[in-house]
């Protein structure tokens, strides 16, 4: 049992919370926010310079053979900044598909330039009918040498600033494959909007679209997409974390401040106990999030059985502070203006990716041992 | 990071499981096993088996006899307790007094008691709370006046935790009227066979005699008993409330009736099907699931730290608002679970020796159960208090 980080661990942590604190201002984010998609950014560049896209990546194929913990810490600080980078849904989701589920030669020429930072990637394996689950109305079916796929692909995230779109198809086996879609093959369209906090998304269609046969990169790709989305999970629990804490933060800052009564709002016992009540969320959650970041390595059902628990949990508690604290700012919080409506938004929306509380207490509840 | 328990770990887990096997009285686990209260005999057969083992005094360093083992040790003991049906361990002397006593005491006071408590010749209980002083336990009125080599006590103390067992007192008296309430209050150690000490049992809600009043009219107590300085009784008491909040949130329990919970749930049915698949049941039990995980790895956030010597300081508040508030949500859902069977009351089997009927034996103590732990929300700093202490300190609000 160990929850001490190494010094590397603790180096990074530290580069990357000052970094983000340096380049990640509201005023800065904003214009991040505006920057057309698919330009590299100063920041993807530094990230690129710190070892960041190689990070989450075994060494055989050219990563730092990062593990759940190193995760932990990048998607933490990320979190705390709000900071507009697709590090999950543009490199690491896509880019850990590719590990798992395609052929050497595949790597090479997609995921290589994404560790490097040449591209960015999306992930397309989600349906508006299938809600959070993989399965998938989008078809594909072999002609000669080439695949054709047809379907429609919702709340892609990262789609505008993706070279190519890894897409999840049901085969003619009727088993879940995978494909590799660059964003210019002719019969694609993409839709793109941002989120209501701010995450650029868009859908995708897909009609009679037609790839080589090296563009498909498993014909079976379900235990894979598990395992990723439960990586996902586990990096967007300790995201949500570094939300929380500038949340908590924030919030606990403007009650020292400001003054009602006569009396700053922080000597108000009601007030007082909402605070603590936050911070309790707070710290039950790093506990879960730290039992995710753990169970990565797990067998497939203990693996999943933690993260939901984890997802859940975190979920319900990234609300109930988001809730809290848009309360305790009063009327102010309710403003585009004021920053913590932005993690705010963020916080309630976390529970929308990658399944929602009630989605993983099922999961939980599948498996819970009763005797 | 990794949450595994080392080889080590893992075998002296295996060594205590294999020990409370062996060593625990079976009428005793059964006791414990059907929620019923335990005879003043039982916790002291109990106790002195771990006593010859070496074990009951799990907290205490080597040098007074302890067995000198890590948190982590320490915190696998408990869990294997709890799922073994043990009896707790009576607190009030080996986990409160002693510590106390050991870090502030004479070396006279050293050598007199704690061999006493090792070997429980001694029962201890608790006399801190007052009528007009629970919270606010600064505010409490016994007075103790130096008579010679002597205090004369006067005052009433209030839940006193199996008084009607024991024979020592530790107990916060006023010795100094004058000065500011936390600076006039000393420690002294009482024999509860002195003239003038009334124990009268206060029956809670559940039926049980648990709690006591204790009353103290012109108590001689030798000037020898106090415990550190005159008026320095306020740090010896602070330091005692931080013993008592370790291991306060009782996982090892929550474990133990959440375990019970899910039996209980699945035995039950409702229209042909075991009451556990009920959705909304389950969605409840399914919660409770993943907060007891949540304060599990909690929990071991602390004791890895106090491997490194930090003391727990607002995670034992956390722990025990949250801890508590779980062990009540389970016993209202083990309640809940027996439907109309959760109606009938049996106090005779229950407090006391008299038998029931097998079916009706395992269901009995679930409702009087639910009542009794309503007290883990207010004992050791109620939850308000806690969250207070927690704004305070940590927040600095």
């Amino acid at each position: 049992m160990d929850f001490a980080l190494t010094d590397e661990q603790r180096m990074l942590e530290e580069t990357l919370t000052r970094l983000v604190a340096d380049q990640v201002s509201p005023q800065q984010r904003r214009t991040m926010l505006a920057t057309p998609a698919g330009e590299t950014s100063e920041l993807w560049r530094t990230f690129a310079e710190l070892g960041l896209l190689h990070m989450p990546f075994s060494e055989k194929l050219g990563g730092l053979g990062g593990d759940g913990t190193d995760l932990m810490i990048i998607m933490r600080a990320l979190g705390k900044g709000l900071v507009p980078e697709a590090y999950l849904a543009g490199l690491v989701l896509p880019g850990q598909l590719l590990a798992l589920s395609s052929n050497s030669e595949q790597q090479a020429r997609w995921l290589a330039p994404l560790l490097e930072g040449e591209h960015q990637l999306a992930l397309a394996w989600q349906e508006h009918s299938a809600r959070y689950d993989t399965f998938a109305v989008t078809t594909a079916s072999q002609h000669g040498n080439q695949w054709q796929l047809s379907g429609r692909k919702d709340v892609v995230m990262n789609l505008a600033a993706a070279a190519a779109i890894l897409v999840t198809a049901t085969l003619p086996s009727g088993k879940l494959g995978l494909f590799i879609v660059p964003a210019n093959t002719p019969g694609v369209a993409q839709h793109c909007y941002h989120t209501i906090d701010d995450q650029p998304a868009g859908d995708l269609v897909l009609t009679n679209v037609t790839v080589p046969a090296d563009h498909c990169l498993s014909d079976d790709v379900s235990d894979a997409i598990a395992e990723v989305l439960a990586m996902g999970r586990a990096a967007l629990c300790a995201e949500a974390i570094g939300t929380m804490e500038a949340t908590c933060d924030q919030t606990l800052a403007y009650l020292k401040e400001r003054r009602q009564f006569g009396l700053p709002l922080a000597s108000f016992q009601a007030l007082q106990h909402r605070m603590v009540d936050m911070h309790l969320h707070l710290e039950q959650s790093r506990s879960m999030t730290i039992l995710a970041a753990t169970s990565l390595s797990l067998p497939a059902r203990q693996r999943d059985y933690k993260i939901a628990a984890a997802k859940a949990y975190c979920g319900e508690s990234a609300r109930f502070i988001a809730e809290q604290a848009i309360q305790l700012h009063g009327a102010i919080g309710m403003t585009e203006e004021c920053y913590v409506a932005h993690y705010a938004k963020r916080l309630v929306m976390f529970d929308h990716y990658l399944g929602d509380s009630d989605y993983h207490l099922e999961t939980v509840s599948d498996g819970l041992q009763v005797a | 990071m990794n949450l595994t328990f080392t080889p080590e770990e893992r075998a002296f887990r295996a060594e205590v499981r294999a020990f409370l096997a062996d060593a625990l009285p079976n009428d005793i686990t059964e006791r414990v096993r059907l929620g019923r209260y335990l005879r003043a005999d039982d916790h002291t057969r109990w106790q002195n088996i771990l006593s010859k083992r070496g074990w009951l005094a799990a907290n205490w360093p080597k040098e007074y006899g302890g067995p000198g083992w890590s948190p982590v040790q320490r915190h696998i003991f408990d869990e294997e307790c709890a799922a073994a049906h043990a009896p707790s361990i009576v607190p009030f002397g080996v986990n409160m007094v002693a510590p106390v006593i050991m870090k502030f005491g004479t070396d006279a006071q050293k050598k007199h008691y704690l061999p006493r408590i090792l070997n429980n010749e001694d029962w201890w209980c608790q006399g801190y709370s007052e009528p007009g002083a629970g919270s606010d336990l600064a505010g409490l009125n016994t007075r103790a006046v130096r008579d010679g080599g002597h205090y004369i006590v006067n005052g009433q103390k209030t839940w006193t935790t199996l008084g009607q067992h024991a024979n020592m007192l530790f107990c916060l008296v006023r010795t100094n009227p004058q000065a500011k309430k936390q600076a006039g209050i000393s420690f002294l150690l009482i024999d509860m066979q002195s003239p003038g000490i009334t124990v009268r049992p206060i029956i809670t809600l559940d039926g049980a005699h648990e709690v006591n009043e204790v009353f103290l009219d012109n108590v001689r107590v030798p000037v020898e008993n106090r415990v550190g300085e005159e008026g320095e009784g306020w740090t010896c008491a602070k330091f005692l409330l931080t013993h008592e909040r370790t291991g306060i949130a009782g996982l090892g329990h929550a474990r133990q009736a959440l375990r019970h919970l899910k039996s209980v749930a699945s035995q039950i049915k409702h229209r042909g099907k075991p009451l556990l698949e009920l959705p909304s049941f389950r969605l409840r039990v399914v919660k409770a699931e993943i907060e007891l995980m949540a304060l599990e790895v909690t929990n071991l956030r602390v004791i890895a730290a106090a491997r490194h010597g930090s003391v727990p300081g607002a995670e034992s508040s956390l722990l025990k608002v949250r801890g508590s508030e779980l062990r009540q949500e389970i016993s209202e859902l083990t309640r809940r679970a027996l439907g109309p069977a959760a109606l009938p009351f049996f106090p005779a089997f229950l407090y006391g020796d008299e038998p029931l009927d097998g079916e009706l034996a395992l269901r009995a103590a679930a409702s009087a159960q639910y009542f009794n732990r309503r007290k883990l929300s207010i004992y050791g700093g109620a939850n308000e208090i806690q969250k207070s202490i927690v704004a305070k300190t940590i927040l600095g609000m």
